[in-house]
């Protein structure tokens, strides 16, 4: 598969993580990919059959706790982290109509 | 700079004021970060307050903890409300957090003070803190090259004496490698010892914040504080088996050390592999017992890692988005907010920290989900697995070295991905098992006429800390 890795490739999986790619860029990241893919190729050798997958170690798993009230952080404070905000909003563009795509 | 136990009872015996322990790392640091950028920040004025609360507090005969005035540094990936966290990213470069992650709180309710954040390779990917938006850091044993990375501003800052000890974070190595580097103890505990809130995410599965110090005796001790159950980490976890420094100092007698044959891989500079074979001797010498043993899959562990990191690292990062916080692109009117997202994204990462994101965009993309990512995680379940047949069979700790090469030079890899990724071969293991590791000082190796540290890697089993630590004072007792 890491052979076939093309710069279309790229620019698509560009595109799906939201960056913005040059030309340039896009062949750059390309071969660094494709090398890093084709390393990658190795696990092809490990017989896997019939184990299961580990997302994760911890053998425990959903833990629950007492819904209670507890501290909060303002407001203000997380409002204050936007990078652009109005009123009591954190602005953005337009996203209905022709503003969206996202 | 004393050692964290040591200004820890001078403080709390008022031999010493905090303040004065605080002035001589604040001194420190001043006399030579210039030269070696580990600090992205220092806290002078809050630093020498804090100090002159405790010592008003001791003052009025109060215990303030069990590192009462010990001068800390803070991998810059981890919250504190003062000053900025900025994971050494353009996307965080004015980012004040509104709280402190549980591990800061704890060193400061232990009387620690934090002195200031240490740089990183951006969103800790990298081994080399090359990949700082900052700059490097360079490394105190020779400044023409890495500390590793990507706690590498943490290791500096220990190894060159400005902090007794520092927290860092290790999602691959991250603590372990700077630390073999730098040539200090670097401690990454078993997944869910230390509580991850604060820390800024990066693969989740695999991240844990760790600690660098410059003695074994000392990396426990601030594991004793950092350690155990958080309600804000669900992962977290309080085991009754505390007491991390209560096997220091014991004999080799009755240890089993097991070497599997990775740690002969032919990449190993000879002079690492030298250092290595020394020290293995020298443990032997001392009444351990070496044996030889099988991790089948250790050489599968980096392919595996760089799906699995870079796979959670895509989901984790889409958060920077330009909106809520973090750094937002200038699209002028009439942008849509697909134009925000992108723009704000490609401005605020590095080239690292994209090529990550998009290889685990890749992996995760429809077509290639099941070859890539599920592979990869059956490949951990094999990796696990062999750990656990180790630790059933009597060994305490699996002994590689940390890394394959002593420190190399600024630039030498920059435009190799792969090279750098290999830098990982004896550490991933760990983090993708989740047991814990540390990597202790092992000797110097000699190269181009400079003396660089190497560091022996340790391997235990999950949450039995107290036994790898012991295990680890035995190799440092013997180097």
């Amino acid at each position: 598969m890491a052979d076939e890795l093309t710069s279309a490739d790229v620019r698509k999986v560009a595109r799906l993580a939201r960056l913005a790619v040059s030309e340039a860029d896009a062949e750059r990241y390309r071969v660094e990919l494709a090398a890093v893919l084709g390393y990658i190729e190795r696990l092809r050798e490990v017989d896997v059959s019939g184990v299961e997958p580990m997302a994760h170690v911890a053998g425990e798993t959903n833990r629950l706790r007492a819904d209670e009230p507890g501290p909060t952080l303002a407001n203000e404070v997380l409002m204050g982290m936007a990078p652009a905000s109005e009123g009591a909003f954190v602005k953005v563009p337009k996203v209905l109509g022709d503003g969206g795509g996202a | 700079m004393s050692g964290v136990g040591e200004i820890a009872r001078a403080v709390a015996a008022k031999e010493a004021s905090a303040e004065s322990g605080v002035r001589a790392a604040l001194d420190a640091i001043g006399a030579r970060d210039g030269e070696l950028n580990a600090f992205l920040q220092v806290f002078d004025e809050h630093a020498i307050e804090q100090a002159n609360i405790l010592d008003a507090r001791l003052a009025a005969g109060e215990d303030v903890g069990p590192l009462a005035g010990v001068p800390i540094a803070v991998k810059d990936n981890i919250c504190t409300r003062e000053g900025r966290t900025t994971c050494a990213s353009r996307m965080l470069e004015g980012y004040r957090s509104p709280y402190d992650a549980t591990a800061v709180t704890r060193l400061e309710r232990a009387g620690a003070v934090i002195v200031g954040k240490t740089n990183l390779d951006e969103f800790a990917m990298g081994s080399s803190c090359e990949h700082s938006a900052f700059g490097p850091t360079r490394n105190p044993h020779d400044t023409g090259r890495v500390p590793g990375g990507s706690s590498g501003g943490s290791a500096a800052a220990v190894a060159a004496g400005m902090v007794p000890a520092a927290l860092g974070s290790d999602t691959g190595g991250s603590v372990r490698q700077p630390a073999s580097l730098c040539g200090v103890v670097g401690l990454k505990p078993t997944y869910g010892r230390v509580s991850r809130y604060g820390l800024v995410a990066f693969a989740s599965s695999l991240d844990q914040i760790g600690v660098l110090a410059g003695t074994v005796a000392d990396a426990a001790a601030v594991l004793e504080v950092i350690a155990g159950r958080d309600e804000r980490d669900l992962t977290s976890v309080t085991r009754d088996d505390a007491d991390f420094a209560g096997e220091i100092g014991r004999g080799a007698a009755g240890l089993t050390f097991g070497v599997p044959a990775i740690a002969r891989h032919p990449s190993v500079h000879p002079e690492t592999a030298r250092v290595f074979a020394e020290m293995v001797e020298k443990v032997r010498a001392a009444g351990a017992r070496v044996v030889e043993i099988e991790l089948p899959h250790a050489e599968h562990g980096v392919a595996a890692y760089y799906i699995v990191a870079p796979a959670e690292a895509s989901s984790n990062l889409a958060r920077f988005d330009g909106v809520r916080y973090g750094r937002r692109a200038d699209i002028g009117a009439g942008g849509t907010l697909d134009e925000l997202y992108t723009r704000s994204r490609s401005e605020g990462f590095g080239h690292e920290v994209q090529r990550r994101i998009m290889l685990g965009t890749h992996v995760l993309s429809s077509g290639y989900h099941d070859a890539y990512y599920v592979n990869a995680l059956r490949v951990r379940r094999r990796i696990k697995e062999d750990f656990d047949g180790v630790f059933a069979s009597g060994v305490d700790a699996v002994l590689t070295p940390t890394c394959p090469s002593p420190a190399f030079r600024i630039g030498e890899k920059a435009g190799d991905p792969l090279a750098l990724y290999l830098e990982d071969l004896f550490t991933v293991g760990a983090n993708l098992a989740g047991v814990p590791a540390v990597s202790v000082p092992a000797g110097m190796a000699h190269v181009e006429g400079r003396e660089l540290p190497v560091g022996v890697q340790l391997v235990g089993r999950a949450f039995g800390e107290r036994a790898l630590l012991g295990a680890a004072s035995v190799v440092e007792g013997v180097v």
